[in-house]
């Protein structure tokens, strides 16, 4: 075992492993970050703590996670490039570490001009730091875990046993370079992956079948994202503005299909899309399950942690495995 | 070439509202040929400075002047007699210029009348883009000719992150993704394989993080140190 945590454990088994998501609240209080961990503990093996996504401050990761750690749910610490150089990451991972955090997920993290561009003000004018990229980051982590050393070189008396995660967009921009660049994540030491949400089962399937033939995927462990859809409007929005995310015509006439059976109700229209929803997404889990190499699924309930339980229950992965 | 761009009037006047005796000072070299700080810019901007002293009703007079290099001593000696002969240069050359015009101008303060802004390139007429990051370790080969270091917005030396769109960056929808070039440039060179190579992190030092850089081309220092009323010791 590389560090012992839950996640490592049951995607060892061979079992389909399942991540959420926590967001940390634009607060000081932890009550948030306990009520969430709560509605997610038992209904997936490990939760992706953001790390101040979309460039907005929120609670640190690290504090999060530690906060998710007591409550008995296994956090994945998501670290972001955008804000720490080399010395405060590995300072954090030492940190994080002792505080009994396992899983790390390195990201490049969105720009922070990027955060100006929702309704939230965030801050555009920030420096970012960007001193390493992800791919060094992963490969900062596997130093530290496996040769006990920091980047600089220097010795680390207790290493820090972390699975090391990265995230991957199998449709983003080139895409025939997408599987050469989730190569260089393994490379570099990427235990396991998550990927940007996938609403297209089989142009995911060829981007799976390419990084099959680079040999990735005995060496890593890809879960596939899948963001669970609330509505019509959303899937449309998803398929023409968020990057790497294209969804099938058919997935977006279902909904309205369902949008439409209210005649008009909203409330009735609201309820029966998210009802075609949590169908879409039980029955996506399923199609990635089936996709060689495919080993788990991460589920993106925006704002919808309650959610969890009824996708993992009726995607019939239910119980957990307990390793 | 250094690009510059003019500060706004309101802000330049801000600055030197309380002065009686202005000069705005133009370098011709790079600011010139990205049209901010070049003489014709330092003769209007001296106008418009006059325009407004008249309007606010402030005693000022403002003159106008350049040197071919404000960057370089043996520029800015023969104008220097003059600039002391007021209270306040508004140098409208890049940041180099403002630092050198300082250190030699004695008691009259140099104020900067544009904004350096990058290492640039002309796209088209009128049009320049940041192209180079000046980092102090060059990885050009490497990456086709397109510096990751300024033109991706994050950087990266691996490879583009998730948020390209349509080949444009998650910043601007107007803004190429620099990893999107790169791949294209490499696939058109027929070295695409050599983007498949983990590029360490990069040893920042020797760029703007590792302090004040200097370059020293030892045959040329060393005569000029031989010599008398070296930069220096002018300095010093």
């Amino acid at each position: 075992m590389k560090s012992g945590s839950n996640l490592e454990r049951v995607i060892r088994s061979g079992k389909p492993a399942i991540t959420a998501e926590l967001g940390p609240p634009m607060s000081a209080s932890p009550d948030d970050v306990i009520r969430k961990a709560k509605m997610l503990k038992g209904f997936c093996d490990a939760a992706n703590i953001t790390d101040c996504q979309t460039a907005v401050v929120r609670m640190s990761s690290i504090a999060a996670a530690a906060i998710t750690h007591s409550q008995g749910l296994e956090p994945i610490m998501q670290m972001t490039c955008r804000d720490r150089n080399r010395i405060a990451m590995q300072a954090d991972l030492l940190g994080a570490a002792a505080l009994g955090i396992r899983n790390c997920l390195c990201i490049a993290g969105d720009h922070q001009k990027f955060g100006a561009a929702g309704k939230l003000k965030g801050h555009p004018g920030a420096k970012n730091v960007y001193d390493v990229d992800t791919i060094q980051l992963v490969g900062i982590l596997k130093k530290m875990r496996d040769e006990g050393l920091q980047q600089g070189g220097d010795t680390i008396d207790a290493p820090p046993k972390f699975f090391i995660g990265a995230s991957w967009t199998p449709f983003g921009d080139p895409m025939d370079f997408r599987p050469y660049n989730l190569k260089k994540k393994v490379d570099a030491g990427a235990d396991f992956i998550q990927t940007q949400g996938v609403y297209d089962m089989d142009l995911f399937k060829t981007q799976m079948e390419k990084a099959r033939n680079l040999g990735i995927l005995d060496r890593t462990a890809i879960l596939a994202g899948i963001i669970v859809p609330k509505s019509a409007a959303m899937l449309a929005y998803l398929d023409a503005s968020v990057p790497g995310v294209t969804v099938p015509r058919q997935l977006i006439d279902r909904m309205n299909k369902a949008k439409e059976t209210a005649s008009g109700d909203k409330q009735k229209a609201k309820q029966l899309q998210e009802e075609e929803g949590i169908r879409i997404t039980v029955e996506l889990i399923h199609q990635a399950l089936e996709i060689p190499g495919v080993k788990g699924v991460h589920i993106q309930a925006i704002e919808g942690e309650a959610l969890i339980e009824r996708i993992t229950k009726e995607a019939g992965l239910y119980p957990r495995p307990e390793i | 070439m250094i690009v510059g761009k003019q500060k706004p009037i309101s802000e330049i006047w801000d600055m030197i509202k309380d002065f009686k005796k202005i000069i705005v000072f133009g370098c011709n070299t790079c600011v010139a040929v990205c049209h901010a700080g070049g003489s014709k810019e330092a003769e209007i901007l001296a106008s418009l400075l006059r325009i407004k002293a008249l309007q606010e009703g402030v005693d000022m007079t403002v003159e106008s002047g350049a040197c071919e290099r404000q960057c370089e001593p043996e520029f800015i000696q023969q104008h220097l007699e003059a600039l002391k002969a007021h209270d306040l240069v508004l140098s409208i050359g890049c940041g180099a210029g403002v630092n050198l015009l300082s250190a030699y101008t004695g008691n009259t303060p140099v104020f900067p009348g544009l904004n350096t802004e990058f290492y640039g390139a002309v796209q088209q007429a009128g049009h320049f883009i940041e192209v180079c990051g000046g980092c102090g370790n060059c990885i050009l080969h490497l990456t086709g000719g397109i510096c990751p270091i300024v033109r991706c917005s994050k950087s990266l030396l691996n490879g583009p992150c998730g948020g390209t769109n349509n080949g444009k960056c998650e910043i601007n929808s107007e803004q190429d993704c620099a990893w999107c070039l790169i791949i294209e440039r490499m696939k058109q060179l027929d070295k695409l394989e050599q983007l498949f190579a983990i590029q360490p992190p990069k040893d920042w030092s020797r760029g703007t993080y590792g302090g004040p850089r200097e370059v020293i081309v030892e045959h040329i220092a060393a005569d000029e140190k031989n010599s008398v009323g070296s930069t220096k010791e002018r300095k010093s």
